[in-house]
């Protein structure tokens, strides 16, 4: 394939990654994977290599609206981070030990896991009490709802949830992706914080996480400029173009299409995984 | 004025949605060099062949490609530039929790900055 080709084709599949990342609220990794190894022959290693590159983008260039919004929870954040840089190191440095077929069945289950998790009921009580250790943390807090209320909530199971995102961390470091899946089930599921607190605050921290997969990242020599950058323009066009169409319609009937399309991705990464043809 | 967690985050917010655009223009601008330089190029990402360097080495090749001219040295400090944004947000973070007087949150903050060196100094063989 030549230059311009193989970076049209992939400009193209990263808006298109973009705008399904975005809609389905999975994050662009998720769709540029099985684009690059499927589709465009590209070994599974470059790929995590600019699905972290789209990661980043994503979080670091929504993290102003985040801010502004005032419902992620810096404290939990950054105290979460711990668990999920480590995670992320030793996933990052395992990941370059692998055999492409095992990295490849291992996204395809995380990608099943994450479609099946965007249809589940979502945590809706608020918790009034937190646990001894949440409050030596001051990791209770309170979030907006609506322009004059603030919503005060607890938090409880802080080593539970910990341990999930050293977990969330490990499969971020393996596989380039932001996994805010099960960043998301660590807080609302095991922590029992607001569900919107707690996908706003795995946005905010996926931007630190991706970090420190990305040294070793470089170092191994996954990132490769020719595929990064077309990746890079192209999911942030995505993202763009997702937000606005998100806007005007409504997310919840478009989520099933997406679990169907995502549930198709990851079959087709574990059989190629298992027939070792990627 | 007080310095609050929203101040800091104010600042946070807006130095990382520039840092974007920044680095979309210096990687589109790197784009450019190499579409015009390698436009007959044929690729082939099939096989992946691990490295072994240093973060030095790698900045070190980076920036004597750019005095070259190559269009993919510029993508890649774009993309190194990129990286970094998360790690600025950290130190601004350090520095708010600092400010704020909240001892447990600066250790907490300096030991995500460990593991993130600890990154720099494993993932490579010695």
């Amino acid at each position: 394939m030549t230059v311009i080709v193989f970076v049209a084709l992939l400009l193209l599949g990263a808006i298109m990654a973009g705008i399904i990342g975005s809609l389905s609220g999975l994050g662009g990794g998720i769709v540029l994977i099985p684009l690059l190894t499927l589709v465009l022959d590209v070994d599974i290693h470059y790929a995590i290599g600019a699905a972290l590159v789209s990661v980043i983008a994503t979080s670091s260039g929504s993290a102003a609206a985040y801010v502004k919004s005032g419902v992620a929870n810096i404290r939990l954040g950054m105290f979460l981070e711990i668990a999920t840089t480590a995670g992320a190191v030793a996933g990052a440095i395992l990941s370059a030990y692998a055999p492409t077929s095992y990295i490849s069945i291992l996204f395809g289950m995380a990608l099943i896991f994450s479609a099946a998790n965007s249809l589940r009921k979502k945590q809706e009580g608020i918790l009034e009490e937190s646990s001894l250790l949440a409050q030596k943390l001051k990791l209770d807090a309170t979030y907006p709802d609506g322009p004059n209320t603030q919503i005060a909530y607890g938090v409880k199971n802080v080593i539970g949830g910990f341990s999930m995102m050293g977990l969330a961390g490990l499969l971020s470091g393996i596989l380039g992706i932001g996994s805010g899946a099960f960043k998301v089930i660590a807080m609302d599921s095991i922590m029992r914080i607001p569900f919107k607190v707690s996908t706003t605050t795995s946005n905010f921290m996926m931007g630190v996480t991706a970090l420190a997969s990305s040294v070793i990242y470089i170092q191994k020599g996954y990132i490769i400029p020719t595929i990064c950058l077309p990746v890079l323009v192209g999911v942030l066009i995505g993202a763009m173009v997702g937000s606005k169409i998100l806007m005007a319609t409504d997310p919840k009937k478009l989520r099933f299409f997406f679990a169907f399309v995502i549930v198709f991705l990851a079959l087709n990464m574990i059989y190629s995984g298992i027939k070792g043809r990627i | 004025m007080k310095i609050t967690d929203k101040t800091i985050q104010y600042i946070i917010g807006n130095l990382l949605k520039y840092s974007v655009w920044i680095v979309l223009g210096i990687g589109i601008l790197g784009g450019a060099l190499f579409l015009i330089n390698n436009k007959d190029a044929t690729v082939d990402y099939r096989n992946f062949i691990a490295h072994d360097q240093s973060l030095l080495e790698v900045l070190d090749d980076v920036f004597s490609g750019i005095a070259n001219f190559d269009g993919a040295a510029v993508i890649y400090l774009a993309v190194i530039l990129l990286f970094l944004t998360p790690l600025i947000r950290l130190l601004l973070s350090l520095v708010g929790f600092m400010l704020e007087k909240d001892g447990l949150y600066v250790a907490i903050t300096l030991t995500v900055l460990a593991i993130v060196s600890f990154s720099v100094y494993f993932g490579f063989a010695h």
